[in-house]
């Protein structure tokens, strides 16, 4: 493959290719270690919000099968319901770990502004993700929620566009609209993690800049690599 | 749940009754809330101080020159 004007690709598909390949290498895209740094448990919860994820997805997809009411009369269905429910917790839970820890290591250096902006935006998402799931439930919790949800968005304007007290409305943003805006912006994140690598520790990141230094103090942790 | 599960656990923790709720000032939460940010407070503080297994052998055995 080359940069060459000449042999540039003639299609479309060509170029996104090239530009796809270009910007994520596949070694970049499925490495086959993580820095030394990596193995620490405050790096887990990324991984972790991750794999609530895909719990959740699992589940939803199963209730959503079987419909909006299948919990309310089978013990398979209640069970599902509440991996979905459980699943939804353990997922803020952890997500806002991870959120944490990024904000407090200041995710965001190293060209990784929009790894950074993704991940924030997901948890906005996430949330009324979230809502209209709870008063997807079909019971009087539901119902609680939305009635007490619905002067929120009267306040702010929006009550007309986006109903709480809508079903089919909430249904629908609750099982396509919403789940697809989350998982396209989680696997943007994912993938700019790639691209950029996970962001080092605030001490390491100085160790570097003082190898590079006048007087090139180095230190083996600022030289690690893919372990 | 079966019906005797959900008395005997009903038995230990009575859940008929409203939410139990702190308040100060304008900030309003309920004690279920403040349990789970008390949980998310402490996991946090126990991952940054908890040892990761297995990563100090990795550090060392990388400052010795080893490929793993």
């Amino acid at each position: 493959m080359s940069s060459t004007p000449a042999s540039r690709p003639s299609s479309w598909t060509g170029r996104v290719r090239e530009a796809a390949v270009e910007r994520l290498p596949p070694e970049k895209l499925l490495p086959e270690g993580q820095p030394t740094y990596v193995a620490s448990w405050i790096y887990i919860f990324g991984v972790a919000s991750l794999a609530s994820l895909i719990v959740i997805v699992g589940s939803g997809t199963i209730l959503s099968l079987k419909g909006p009411a299948w919990w309310h009369y089978t013990g398979v269905g209640h069970f599902f319901n509440s991996v979905h429910m459980w699943s939804v917790e353990l997922f803020f839970f952890v997500m806002v770990v991870h959120l944490w820890g990024k904000y407090w290591m200041a995710a965001w250096r190293g060209g990784r502004a929009h790894v950074w902006i993704t991940g924030a935006v997901t948890f906005l998402v996430a949330v009324p993700c979230a809502l209209t799931g709870y008063v997807s439930q079909q019971n009087f919790d539901a119902q609680w929620i939305s009635t007490q949800a619905k002067d929120a968005m009267n306040s702010i304007g929006i009550g007309a566009f986006f109903n709480l007290t809508n079903f089919g409305q909430m249904y629908s943003y609750h099982v396509l609209l919403l789940p697809v805006v989350v998982i396209g912006l989680v696997a943007a994140h994912v993938l700019l993690v790639r691209r950029h690598g996970v962001v080092p520790p605030l001490e390491i990141e100085r160790l570097r800049a003082g190898a590079q230094g006048p007087h090139g103090g180095e230190h083996p942790a600022a030289h690690e690599g893919a372990s | 749940m079966s019906p005797i599960a959900a008395s005997v656990l009903g038995a230990l923790i009575n859940l008929d009754h409203p939410a139990h709720v702190v308040k100060w000032h304008f900030i309003q939460l309920s004690v279920s809330n403040i349990v789970v940010l008390g949980l998310m407070l402490a996991v946090f503080a126990l991952a940054l101080v908890l040892p990761f297994p297995g990563a100090r052998a990795r550090a060392q055995s990388r400052r010795e020159g080893g490929s793993r």
